[in-house]
């Protein structure tokens, strides 16, 4: 089974600025990050607090985007939702790359049966997709964000490790590494000091695309009702309680929260693009 | 050719076994006994307790009951859901139908809209690649559960022209039930076999072997036929079948956003309700039909691509 | 001999992102029915693009002007079914032959394609004359190769497969763009021979496309020197060799080692090639030529007949004859081999 490296879809125009767009990019994943920081502090009404006789209601006095389906303030609850569904990916994100950086470099390193063996694990792993990973870690664990958060992240271990194994693999092979060995520096030494550093960039490429992917799927999950839990802000919960409002005709909540999904993994997956092709041009 | 199929037909079974491992012993040492789902966690008397173990081998030996269920698996039985009292074999039965038939359709428009518009953004120029380009960019931003919404709302609710919600019945109904929800799941995998095949259909167009082909006075038409497109379908052949074999998973979501009745809205439903055996025989379809999937992709790879020494797939 | 292949003045510019490079200044040459002329040049020269303008194989924005006639027909201004049917009467010969068939059909396929596609001959019959043309140049058991894939055949072997194809739709002209240059040695005389042979036994004109001077003059019975997208000299191939009139062309005899006599270190032409956007105004060459005077530098060089060819050197008269005696004046000094 092999995945289908995206750099061919990200190589359009390559200069050296980040361009409208990156600037774009950039100032939406900005707000998005200070919202999860300050939103909970800065949002105009608690949340929670519902009224039922306020239900889907429009614009309203100082509610500028009104009230869900339950009667709670729509954008407290969106700026809110931003810390929850932020943190739920980086968590992903992280364990992932520590994971996948980790096994790259060690079967790098030791090849042989360690990487054999790892393949061989992870071959096994590739043939769980994440949601379906996660659905069977909510019936295991019980539905919520760390199960449904370690599901998905050893879901993407295989990808990453995948990745940063070719590259661990090329900077192994390089001759200063070889000059190092003999000279006696360790192992450990050679992978923290050398191995690591080198292809740092292109673990933040991946682990910022992977973030991307993280947001997608965890929504994908709370909307399932198996991730993050129904009263508690979130955005992929947010479409899912919205739904029924949707159908009567009110879209709002369901929409504004996928808008903020939309806009920050776009923001996202195309920095994470951008960042591996430039880590990938300057490795040649 | 045999040699490579029987290979891949080891690996496959080999992947298959440690696959039904994984998904029984991690659902078999999940917390909370089976029963407790079925008696709503009311002490029971230790006689009917005892009853129950025996009718569904609970007190049997871990590896023992991982045996029982692999070989009955092989024979189709799947084991019986408790809090149910129906076999999985037949819940999975009444419900494999809609889902096959979304991936199905779904897979459909992934290779007309995808293929179509990444040729013609390939070959066109301009103002059509320019649109082509635009229409992925913003697919490509759109998952499932936001497509659905956006879908829903508008075409079903707005302008009314699809149903929103359940299954149908009959052929034409059930394709017009199913036309919103393929177009959900196919958003992003539309997006990106359309971007695939642009950059696939582009780089075989300023290969050298075409400007061969032009330089001996064939007609274009034949020229992209016969040499861009049938070298193109290698890189296409293998996106589009990794983005159908991961829309098998994906279905749940679509399923419930829709209030269809297939296998990944029931695989949801079950992990809701800790049904266990549902769970684990809904995960080893769905983890069957996504390793096969990825199986005849690597065939077709290797029909498609006679460089290939058939040893494996080039990374 | 009326010429078959006739280009004037012709220049062509490529477009590169927002820029317009000029590649070829004013070319101008004949070909008659049957007759080779070699065209040598670096890298650069513009010698391959020329061999494109005359196929129609330029790139896409690229700008031409000039004339090209072929067999009385203007080339430049052929569209739709007229310009593939002059594709088809000029065959081409790649440099790299891997990379120029398609790897994933068949031999057969690829020898055939034109012969069903074109002219609407039966599979059978398509190759039947695949493995007749197989034979003719040399390679054993056709049958078995046209059932093979590229990637199964060595590259003098493909080169062979493509010589052989171009000659399947009974061209008038071959256009060879340095077709040996990728070939080893041995399996590059065996492929010139072969080339050689046909070409004379079919009575075809040749254009020959090469940076190895001695190469051209062995096929050809005139070769042209192109310099930084402008003929330099145009004679007879034996008479260039040891009578060159354009110090380059002095400069290209000297830089190949010879057979015969040892020399103690190789001339390496001084500086490096350039292509004609970035060439200097006046004489292109003067920049690297050891005969240079102010005057080359400040004012443009015209071709003028000279002893049966032409030259683009307002010295040519009085250097003649010692051009090859001397050696290029950096030579004694640090110059790296290029």
């Amino acid at each position: 089974m092999s995945v289908l490296t995206l750099d061919i879809v990200t190589r359009r125009r390559r200069r050296s600025g980040l361009g409208v767009l990156g600037w774009t990019s950039l100032a939406v994943v900005a707000v998005a990050v200070l919202l999860a920081i300050v939103g909970p502090v800065l949002r105009p009404f608690d949340p929670n607090l519902a009224d039922l006789s306020f239900a889907n209601v429009g614009a309203y006095g100082s509610h500028v985007l009104g009230f869900d389906g339950q009667g709670r303030d729509l954008l407290s609850r969106l700026m809110a939702g931003a810390r929850t569904t932020l943190t739920g990916a980086a968590f992903v994100a992280l364990v992932a790359i520590v994971a996948g950086s980790l096994i790259a470099v060690v079967t790098a390193w030791f090849g042989g049966v360690v990487d054999a063996f790892a393949a061989a694990v992870l071959d096994v792993l590739f043939a769980f997709p994440g949601i379906l990973l996660a659905v069977v870690a909510a019936a295991i664990l019980g539905p919520g964000l760390l199960s449904a958060g370690l599901a998905l992240a050893v879901a993407y271990i295989p990808y990453v490790t995948r990745v940063l194994r070719g590259a661990a693999l090329k900077e192994r092979a390089m001759t200063y590494v070889a000059a190092l060995e003999v000279q006696g520096f360790s192992a450990w030494r050679l992978c923290l000091r050398h191995l690591l550093p080198n292809i740092s960039a292109l673990i933040i490429a991946q682990g910022t695309i992977m973030f991307g992917f993280a947001m997608v799927d965890l929504a994908a999950i709370s909307f399932l009702g198996l991730g993050v839990q129904s009263p508690q802000a979130d955005w992929g919960v947010m479409i899912s309680d919205g739904k029924s409002g949707l159908l009567q005709g009110y879209p709002l909540e369901s929409l504004s929260a996928a808008v903020c999904i939309v806009a920050v993994v776009s923001a996202v997956t195309f920095l994470g693009e951008r960042l591996e092709a430039r880590a990938k041009e300057s490795r040649r | 050719m045999t040699r490579f199929l029987a290979r891949r037909t080891a690996m496959l079974v080999a992947t298959m076994l440690v696959a039904s491992f994984a998904i029984y012993g991690a659902l078999y040492v999940s917390p909370g006994s089976p029963l407790s789902a079925l008696t709503g966690n009311r002490p029971l008397p230790p006689e009917a307790k005892a009853q129950l173990e025996a009718r569904y081998h609970l007190n049997e030996p871990f590896l023992v009951r991982y045996w029982h269920w692999l070989v009955s698996a092989l024979h189709g039985d799947l084991g019986e859901s408790i809090p149910l009292h129906e076999n999985v074999s037949t819940l999975i039965g009444q419900r494999v139908g809609v889902t096959a038939g979304l991936v199905l359709l779904t897979s459909v428009i992934i290779v007309i809209a995808g293929v179509g518009l990444g040729i013609l953004g390939a070959l066109g120029k301009g103002l059509v690649d320019n649109g082509v380009l635009l229409a992925s960019t913003v697919s490509a931003a759109l998952p499932s559960f936001a497509a659905a919404v956006v879908l829903q709302f508008v075409v079903a609710v707005k302008l009314g022209w699809l149903p929103a919600l359940g299954t149908g019945h009959g052929f034409a109904d059930s394709l017009r039930h199913l036309l919103l929800p393929a177009l959900a799941l196919a958003a992003t995998s539309v997006a990106l076999v359309t971007r695939v095949t642009r950059a696939a259909v582009r780089e075989e167009t300023g290969r050298e072997h075409v400007q061969t082909a032009v330089s001996r006075g064939l007609p274009w038409p034949s020229v992209v036929r016969r040499h861009v497109l049938r070298n193109a379908a290698i890189p296409i052949t293998t996106v589009v079948g990794i983005t159908i074999a991961s829309l098998i998973a994906l279905s749940a979501v679509v399923e419930t956003a829709f209030g269809l009745n297939g296998l990944g809205a029931y695989l949801v439903q079950a992990a809701q309700n800790k049904d266990v055996a549902v769970v684990q025989g809904i995960s080893l379809v769905l983890v069957l039909a996504f390793v096969l999937t990825n199986m005849l992709v690597d065939i077709a790879y290797a029909v498609l691509d006679p460089r290939l020494t058939l040893g494996g797939r080039a990374a | 001999m009326s010429a078959l292949l006739e280009v004037s003045d012709l220049t062509v510019r490529l477009r590169l992102g927002d820029e317009q490079r000029e590649v070829i200044t004013g070319t101008a040459f004949q070909i008659a029915a049957g007759e080779a002329m070699g065209l040598v040049g670096e890298s650069g020269s513009g010698k391959s693009m020329t061999a494109k303008a005359i196929a129609r194989l330029l790139p896409l924005g690229a700008r031409v002007s000039g004339r090209v006639t072929f067999d009385g027909a203007d080339v430049l201004a052929l569209h739709g079914a007229e310009l593939r049917r002059h594709r088809a009467r000029v065959a081409v010969v790649f440099q790299d032959p891997r990379a120029h068939i398609n790897p994933v059909r068949r031999i057969d396929d690829f020898m055939t394609e034109s012969l069903r596609l074109l002219d609407d001959v039966p599979r059978a019959e398509a190759r039947r004359r695949a493995a007749a043309a197989l034979e003719e140049v040399g390679i054993d058991d056709p049958a078995k190769r046209l059932r093979q894939f590229p990637h199964e055949l060595s590259g003098g072997m493909l080169q062979r497969v493509m010589i052989a194809t171009a000659l399947l739709s009974e061209p008038r002209l071959l256009l060879a763009d340095e077709c040996t240059t990728a070939l080893d040695v041995t399996t590059q005389a065996e492929v010139m021979a072969i080339l050689d042979d046909l070409r004379r036994d079919r009575g075809l004109a040749m254009l020959f496309i090469t940076h190895d001077l001695e190469l051209a003059g062995a096929v050809c019975d005139r070769t042209t020197v192109m310099y930084a997208g402008q003929i330099v000299e145009t004679r007879g191939s034996q008479r260039l060799h040891d009578d060159p009139l354009h110090p380059y062309s002095a400069a290209l005899v000297q830089a190949r080692p010879s057979v015969t006599a040892t020399a103690p270190r190789l001339n390496a032409i001084p500086g490096r090639p350039v292509s004609a956007f970035e060439a200097p105004g006046g004489c292109r060459f003067a920049p690297r030529c050891p005969h240079a005077v102010d005057a080359c530098r400040s004012h443009d060089q015209q071709l003028t007949a000279l002893d049966g060819g032409w030259v683009r050197c307002s010295w040519a008269a009085e250097l003649r004859g010692r051009l090859l005696a001397s050696s290029p004046a950096s030579s004694s000094g640090e110059n790296a081999n290029a």
